[in-house]
């Protein structure tokens, strides 16, 4: 499927959106990019950090609400748009939930395991508990409301096409966001033959029947970085970073990668390549699955 | 750059480095802290461990420079890579020794907010939000942070505690209110270091550093602030510290001396 046909089925104006699980990798631009292209309009995003996709969602009026732990760019400091929307309104008014990283992750377990709160003793004394109404204090433990999205949109290394999503190094909140999600739409570096991925079960990090959408986009993930495949992108980063601080810097920005592109892979044609691309792998032993 | 010389970046990161203790479990966290778990690992402590809350345990510190906790090179060689909760369960458990947390303001009692300056709905500046830093704040036996000593981030007590330290600094603050860490240690600034009392309390000044004044500490200091009875100079990076710090971070990305 094409990712402007797992966005224009799958994530109608409204939704609740999971991006950004495992933390600074494999983050799903690309699909944050088409919902842009597509105008999608009061969603609410879900996330521990974002590193900048979220700030560029934001600006480009895509967002109603953020539920998440930190919003910004990771190696350049603070989102732009995010502080143009919730200290002007601009473009448009936003609310937000606060979180920790370990809320955020307790949240969309309590919704995989379908109860309506899990306690915690973290954010005892934080003024983050004032600015989440899913967060109460009870009895000298903090109940982390659950947290249900619509979606989850997962970036991997590896995928086959009845939805078995391979993914390694740091996973964050991959799982329990997948777990917690409605439906899950994939975005793959590789679309491989089951073969690969019924050969190693414990690599794969959902149940398939959760995954409505399997998008093969390769690079989708840029410029956060997928390991075994690519670099992270910092002088991009710091690009935005510069060109977002004005509205018209943004704008021009959103021209040149998002709007200006019809999918990713003009927008990969749009961009050097040479040195994100990891040339030197390191393989792990095969594991052996033997029965008998 | 001569060796003779260093920046306060690369100093905060060798004061940073000598408090991580020989088997210590870090909560590394970004940027500086990054660094000096990768000195501390290769001088003085190298029974240390590092983990990174997104999902990874280490022992050496990564072979090429890092942006961020995410970077490829953290995750090759790494000792365990894995889900965020599992980290957060090895924090919830009180087995992480010491954390590191960067703060846009700090207070007196050592709260920081990372989350809004002014008006929670429509604020002044809207700052990224917690991370991690909170559960650090509240989980980790001790915790250290780091950041520019400019008046308006070391003010008299914040607007918005993120990531609690002392509270409002009265004994047992944190106690009485169910946080299991024992709080934060110091704050580490471009001029001094501050140190907090055994239990808790308000920060004192402990060293200066090297060519900053005492006057210049106050008056960029938000607070009337003490000083311990041993104050001194903070000991510069020795060579062996800045070997390391220029060797994880060559083109001087955090440590160059730009903000």
């Amino acid at each position: 499927m094409s990712m402007r046909e797992a966005v224009e089925r799958f994530v109608p104006d409204g939704s609740s959106v999971v991006m950004g699980a495992c933390l600074e990798p494999l983050i799903p631009f690309a699909a944050g990019h088409e919902m842009i292209r597509q105008s999608r309009r009061d969603l609410t995003l879900i996330g521990p950090i974002s590193d900048s996709l979220f700030d560029q969602m934001i600006g480009a009026g895509c967002v109603a609400r953020v539920v998440a732990a930190w919003v910004g760019n990771v190696s350049e400091g603070l989102g732009h748009n995010y502080r143009r929307a919730a200290e002007q309104g601009m473009p448009r008014p936003l609310e937000v939930h606060d979180h920790s990283n370990f809320s955020v992750s307790l949240a969309l377990w309590a919704a995989a395991w379908n109860v309506p709160y899990l306690p915690t003793v973290t954010l005892l004394g934080s003024d983050v508990l004032t600015t989440n109404p899913g967060l109460e204090e009870v009895d000298g433990l903090v109940h982390v409301g659950a947290v249900r999205p619509d979606v989850a949109v997962l970036h991997v290394q590896r995928a086959d096409a009845a939805g078995r999503a391979q993914a390694w190094g740091p996973l964050g909140i991959a799982e329990e966001a997948g777990l917690a999600a409605g439906e899950v739409i994939l975005s793959c570096e590789e679309l491989v033959n089951e073969e690969v991925t019924l050969s190693d079960p414990n690599r794969t990090l959902l149940p398939e029947t959760k995954v409505v959408a399997v998008v093969h986009e390769p690079g989708g993930a840029h410029p956060s970085p997928v390991q075994g495949h690519w670099r992270r992108d910092h002088a991009f980063y710091r690009d935005y970073a510069r060109r977002s601080r004005t509205v018209e810097g943004f704008q021009e920005w959103l021209e040149e990668w998002v709007l200006g592109v019809p999918d990713r892979g003009a927008y990969l044609a749009r961009l050097e390549q040479d040195g994100l691309r990891i040339t030197h792998h390191r393989l792990s032993a095969p594991v052996d699955y033997g029965d008998e | 750059m001569a060796t003779s010389s260093y920046t306060p970046q690369e100093l905060m990161v060798a004061v940073a480095a000598r408090e991580i203790a020989d088997g210590d479990l870090v909560f590394v966290g970004m940027r500086l802290p990054i660094l000096a778990f990768g000195v501390a690992r290769n001088t003085h402590a190298p029974g240390a461990r590092g983990l990174f809350e997104l999902g990874l345990l280490r022992d050496q510190p990564a072979q090429a420079f890092l942006a961020t906790m995410g970077d490829p090179p953290n995750v090759a060689g790494a000792l365990w890579a894995t889900r965020m909760s599992n980290t957060m369960a090895l924090l919830a458990q009180g087995r992480v020794d010491l954390g590191f947390i960067g703060g846009a303001e700090v207070d007196r009692f050592g709260n920081l907010n990372t989350s809004y300056v002014g008006d929670r709905v429509r604020p002044a500046v809207k700052l990224p939000g917690s991370g991690g830093g909170a559960d650090i704040a509240i989980l980790s036996r001790r915790w250290v942070t780091l950041m520019n000593h400019e008046k308006r981030r070391l003010v008299d007590r914040v607007s918005f505690i993120t990531s609690p330290g002392f509270g409002d600094g009265t004994p047992g603050w944190r106690r009485e209110r169910g946080l299991r860490g024992g709080g934060p240690a110091a704050i580490v600034t471009t001029l001094c270091v501050l140190r907090f009392p055994e239990g808790g309390g308000e920060a004192q000044l402990a060293s200066v550093h090297p060519g900053v004044s005492e006057e210049q500490v106050r008056a960029e200091t938000g607070w009337e602030l003490k000083a311990a009875s041993d104050l001194g100079e903070t000991p510069p990076p020795d060579e062996r510290e800045l070997a390391w710090i220029r060797r994880l971070d060559p083109d001087g990305h955090w440590t160059g001396g730009r903000d």
